[in-house]
């Protein structure tokens, strides 16, 4: 599985409610909550992004709330993934849980800029910024995990035992 | 190697006698909790996957406490899929306006986690049990759908920081002047995946309120879970709470910490986090002069009896400041009926306060005391992120109920010495 975006980077520490606020969380409809992503930090990211965009961004990434609105508004809204140093472990299991595909990389999270190109290979873990032709790999996943990725979430993985 | 507490407790519920730092265990749940908000969507998730029973009707908890009482037409059809989801299963521990309270100060008050339970809750701050003895760790909606229809989850083993406490804190210090003096310390990222285990004389001088205050923020250092020994506080506190039996773990004296921090309790001051992180903290000798335009005392970190206790004798005879909006929200029912029959409820509509029934309301920014544009709010909430409680520009200062209360009175952030109780 590939994707390819444009990338929107952030700062270190962005939390669940910069993500997608709890005032709009009267709702467990992933289409709405999907067009108030970012809002309070960047106010213009759900009309300037496009579907398959890449965020990127600093150390922390999802800290605070266990709200999984969090990683299914980015998701529905078409982010196709998000590579930082390190997530807050709430958010790391919502996205794997729900199959929002993430990567752990402080090299390509430091270095890849905002607006570049970039494409990912999940299987493989290898990162590609294509505006500086620089090669990044991230870590994969434990088969573990890599079991519920693949099975599409986690429930479909109690499912299939 | 010996484990640590958490560890302990992770091994003993994944059925096997020793687990290690990394490993990937399949653990049985003692609780599963989730809220309004977060409800929904995990029972959502649970019919979509063709779930048709919850694995036991008393294992699981559902407390209607962020937006209830209901703040619109949403927050009321949220609830009402959750009551109607608990009439269906026969959930035994379902609370809705009336009996509810903030699901984390109710659920130890009412028994239903004890001290060597796992609990997971579709909620960040369920680290609060571990002042219990508990493993306690707050997870998403999917995670809650999966513990409610199978009661297992998947883990990995945490590795740990051990704090030390020793000396006995001073006046007007309490367990959030601690957690917010470690967090200072460490980071919102400083127990990133890792468990916090309290250990150390120090414990002893703190309140099961305190310890319930310091667990509950353990996530605001990015920690998996926050963790006290059980002792005679903790024993006292369960007893005639907790109906069934329960297993006190306790950490090998060989355990392994990646770290160990000593905190003198009795140096600690009472401490200010600034925004927008928990982690900006200043002692309020610190501070400076902010002027506010609201105070919020409240909340699953500090809307407990000792809270309203500590507010009640500040603010006793005093009016709060011209211009300043204080709402006071204790954090359950009966505490609620305790401000009532001590005479506090009084002192805070006295001394103008707002008096709210049990809801999370505004420490999310839900409603109940939103902020506007520029405005400045000193609470006794958890997270002073930006727009947490309004408007993106406003902003939020965490600290302990005595300088909030304080701070009522003067209108700017103060410490609660130089106010004169009556």
């Amino acid at each position: 599985m590939n994707a390819q975006g444009t990338v929107h980077k952030y700062g270190d520490n962005i939390d669940t409610d910069a993500i997608v606020a709890a005032r709009y969380l009267n709702t467990a409809s992933a289409e709405e909550l999907a067009t108030h992503c970012m809002e309070d930090i960047d106010p213009g990211f759900v009309q300037r992004m496009k579907k398959g965009d890449i965020l990127v961004a600093g150390q922390n990434f999802g800290c605070g709330s266990s709200r999984e609105h969090a990683p299914l508004a980015l998701k529905t809204a078409g982010i196709s993934c998000v590579i930082v140093p390190s997530f807050a472990r709430i958010f790391y299991r919502n996205s794997i849980n729900i199959g929002f595909p993430i990567l752990e990389s402080a090299q390509a999270a430091a270095e890849i800029q905002n607006g570049h190109e970039v494409e990912v290979d999940f299987d493989t873990g290898k990162i590609v910024d294509k505006t500086t032709g620089k090669t990044y790999q991230a870590q994969p996943f434990p088969p573990f995990i890599q079991n519920i990725i693949q099975a599409g979430g986690l429930l479909n993985a109690i499912n299939n035992k | 190697m010996g484990m640590t507490m958490s560890q302990k407790i992770l091994a003993a519920h994944a059925g096997v006698d020793v687990v290690v730092p990394g490993q990937l265990i399949m653990a049985n749940l003692d609780m599963v909790l989730g809220n309004d908000i977060t409800s929904p969507v995990a029972i959502n998730e649970f019919e979509k996957a063709g779930f048709e029973t919850v694995f036991d009707r008393t294992k699981i908890s559902l407390v209607m406490d962020h937006f209830v009482p209901n703040k619109d037409i949403k927050a009321a059809q949220q609830t009402k899929q959750s009551r109607e989801f608990a009439g269906k299963h026969d959930i035994q521990h379902f609370y809705d306006a009336g009996e509810m309270g903030i699901e984390h100060a109710l659920l130890p008050e009412k028994g239903i986690v004890a001290a060597g339970d796992l609990v997971i809750g579709a909620d960040s701050h369920t680290c609060t049990y571990g002042a219990l003895g508990a493993f306690s760790t707050g997870v998403g909606s999917t995670d809650m759908a999966a513990g409610m229809a199978t009661g297992q989850l998947w883990f990995k083993v945490p590795s740990a920081i051990r704090f030390n406490l020793v000396g006995k804190p001073g006046p007007f210090v309490g367990g959030k002047d601690v957690i917010l003096h470690i967090i200072g310390l460490i980071g919102v990222d400083g127990a990133l995946y890792r468990s916090m285990e309290f250990t150390g004389p120090g414990v002893a001088q703190l309140s099961m309120d305190d310890r319930f205050t310091i667990a509950n923020m353990a996530i605001e250092a990015g920690g998996k879970n926050g963790i006290f020994p059980v002792d005679e506080k903790t024993l006292a506190y369960m007893a005639g709470r907790v109906n069934r039996p329960y297993k006190v773990y306790t950490a090998d004296d060989d355990a392994e910490y990646e770290q160990t921090y000593t905190i003198d309790l009795s140096a600690l001051k009472p401490t200010v986090s600034l925004p927008h992180l928990p982690e900006n903290t200043r002692t309020i000798d610190e501070m400076g002069d902010v002027a506010i335009d609201q105070v919020v005392i409240g909340s699953c970190t500090n809307g407990r009896e000792s809270d309203m206790e500590m507010a009640a004798k500040i603010l006793k005879g005093k009016k709060v400041a011209k211009g300043v909006r204080v709402i006071i929200i204790p954090a359950t029912q009966a505490i609620y009926r305790t401000c009532l029959r001590k005479g506090w409820a009084e002192i805070f509509v006295d001394a103008g306060c707002v008096l709210s029934t049990p809801t999370c309301g505004p420490c999310l920014g839900g409603y109940m005391g939103i902020l506007a544009e520029g405005e400045k709010c000193l609470a006794t909430t958890n997270r002073n992120f930006i727009g947490r409680m309004g408007h993106p520009t406003s902003e939020i200062y965490l600290a302990g109920p005595a300088v909030a209360a304080a701070s009522a009175i003067t209108g700017k952030i103060t410490n609660p010495r130089e106010i004169e109780i009556n």
